[in-house]
């Protein structure tokens, strides 16, 4: 399948010295929806802006989808939308405007860019504010502010950093479901994010920076599947007073009438249900912790800030 | 990018830049106007009786070419300084630099807005200096030329001085430290024949000198430089600047890291 991004060996180094990229290497399918994750400061940042025209790259090569960024700019450019993760519009212009100018920018006239404009403020429920100033807007229309004018042009590649960073959940569910249609419709996605259980329910695939460094590169379901253990949530009928300490399961309590097991993957359920009612200890409900990620993520980047070190 | 979508990004940023400026008219348009009723006032018609003629003109009629150009230069300038920073203060200049629009039209469009404002002051203030004196425009061409190609020179400067600009101070210091000075010390007040030959000289080396007075010769047909010397001064610093400017824009100088 056709790449829609591959980065090879990137490298960049600031002024002061700092080398922030040290020769990454990435693909990203097209029709991708991709997580790129990593601490602060570990290099996504600075990776998104070679690849948006941003920043300069030091050394490397970026190609989207066939065309070279240091060769053929312009193509690049058409192709790509950015949601960066500091709001950079104008606040002192109106919300249309934003989108109107961002349409001309790629050279889309007026009356196109407006139907575009209103199709695409109308799926963000922005439409009524179309005229108002971007600063009378709250955090969360501010971001989708930004994904309107991301998409103006249909890119084909769309590049998100931490789009819903302070944006409350009825809004960040809103934002996915426009996303994952989205990317049902062809667009190919690539996130950051610092909500790990977004980019486990949305990306297929991912990659983990960590200190300009891709340290894994893998699909979502492979990188899951090296879990040993999986921690379900139980919510108990009567309250526990203490965890028996002769249980052979691993339980944290989280308050007295819930708690957290961890079941060896070798394991089955049943196991799990006949040892907590060998203590007495009875289960109205249970959910798995969707924090599977974050788990495999900080393994991940302790691993290799403790090679890095030693 | 095609011709016409180059086009239309052009007239975007162009567009964008004079709604901008018309937009907070009553801070770039009005105070230019009220500064040079001022200076009308005082320096035209209190002082200036006082003076007498010069080069064959009232002292009033004498001044004000000079006082145009000098709007011209202040707004040409500021406009362009002002809002190129502030969009790379605020990040909104990324909008641009992730598009394909090429570098030639960011700077047509930027110095396209600077040239708006600065002309469309210099007419304001033509205006206001009809009520204190008849005006007879002697070479019309010559006229138009010399403020254009003067208001889009300034407009490069600023964006010049945008770029490299790292603090609100870094975009003061030039206007008041370099223009202020060379616009009051370039002939709009005075001849320079009325110098020593010391600072005759001195006065040479003053590229705002030959500004004022090719418009001077526009307006007036009178001057202390050639025309030619005015126009080739003129399109020799255009070409350089906008050279520059453009350099600075394609390494992203100031604005990408």
């Amino acid at each position: 399948m056709e790449n829609a991004l591959k980065i090879t060996n990137l490298k960049k180094t600031y002024n002061n010295n700092f080398q922030a990229l040290k020769g990454i290497n990435l693909e990203v399918k097209k029709g991708d929806f991709f997580a790129l994750l990593g601490a602060n400061g570990a290099g996504k940042s600075t990776a998104i802006g070679i690849i948006c025209s941003l920043v300069n790259k030091t050394e490397g090569e970026v190609n989207i989808f066939g065309h070279d960024l240091e060769k053929d700019r312009e193509a690049v450019q058409e192709h790509i939308g950015l949601v960066p993760q500091e709001f950079n519009f104008n606040i002192w212009e109106p919300v249309i405007e934003i989108i109107l100018n961002q349409a001309g920018y790629y050279g889309i006239e007026r009356p196109v860019a407006r139907k575009r404009a209103e199709e695409l403020l109308k799926h963000l429920d922005l439409w009524d504010k179309r005229n108002e100033q971007a600063q009378s807007l709250s955090g969360g229309m501010k971001r989708r502010l930004m994904i309107a004018r991301a998409l103006i042009h249909n890119p084909k590649l769309l590049i998100l950093d931490e789009p819903t960073a302070g944006v409350d959940i009825e809004i960040r569910r809103s934002m996915w479901d426009f996303l994952k249609k989205l990317n049902q419709a062809g667009t190919t996605i690539i996130l950051t994010t610092h909500y790990l259980e977004e980019a486990e329910s949305m990306c297929n695939n991912i990659a983990i920076i960590n200190k300009g460094e891709v340290v894994e590169s893998t699909s979502m379901k492979e990188l899951l599947s090296r879990l040993q253990v999986e921690t379900f949530v139980l919510d108990l009928k009567k309250p526990l007073t203490s965890i028996p300490e002769e249980c052979e399961l691993t339980i944290h309590q989280r308050d007295p009438s819930t708690i957290e097991v961890e079941l060896d993957k070798t394991r089955s359920l049943n196991y799990l249900f006949e040892t907590l009612s060998k203590y007495d200890i009875r289960v109205m409900s249970m959910r798995n912790k969707t924090n599977r990620l974050e788990e495999l993520f900080v393994k991940l980047v302790k691993t290799d800030n403790e090679d890095s070190s030693s | 990018m095609k011709a016409a979508q180059k086009l239309t990004a052009f007239k975007t940023i162009l567009t964008k830049e004079v709604m901008r400026f018309l937009r907070i008219w009553v801070q770039t348009l009005v105070p230019p106007a009220i500064t040079m009723t001022l200076y009308f006032v005082i320096f035209g018609n209190l002082i200036g009786s006082q003076i007498g003629d010069m080069d064959g003109f009232k002292y009033i009629e004498y001044i004000i070419p000079g006082l145009i150009m000098m709007s011209v230069i202040t707004n040409s300038y500021s406009n362009v300084v002002s809002t190129f920073f502030t969009a790379k203060m605020f990040g909104h200049i990324q909008e641009m630099l992730i598009s394909p629009v090429p570098n030639h039209i960011i700077l047509m469009g930027y110095i396209g807005g600077g040239m708006a404002r600065g002309l469309m002051v210099g007419l304001i203030v033509t205006l206001v200096s009809l009520f204190f004196s008849s005006l007879t425009i002697q070479h019309p061409i010559i006229t138009i030329a010399i403020v254009v190609l003067t208001s889009m020179l300034f407009s490069i400067a600023g964006l010049i001085n945008a770029i490299y600009a790292k603090s609100f101070d870094d975009i003061t210091i030039i206007p008041t430290f370099v223009l202020t000075p060379l616009t009051y010390l370039g002939g709009v007040f005075y001849s320079i024949n009325m110098l020593s030959d010391f600072w005759q000289n001195v006065s040479l080396a003053n590229p705002v000198l030959y500004m004022v007075n090719g418009f001077r010769y526009g307006i007036l047909g009178v001057s202390d430089i050639s025309p030619v010397a005015s126009f080739s001064l003129l399109a020799v610093f255009v070409i350089a600047l906008y050279g520059y400017a453009y350099y600075l824009l394609k390494k992203g100088v100031g604005i990408r890291s």
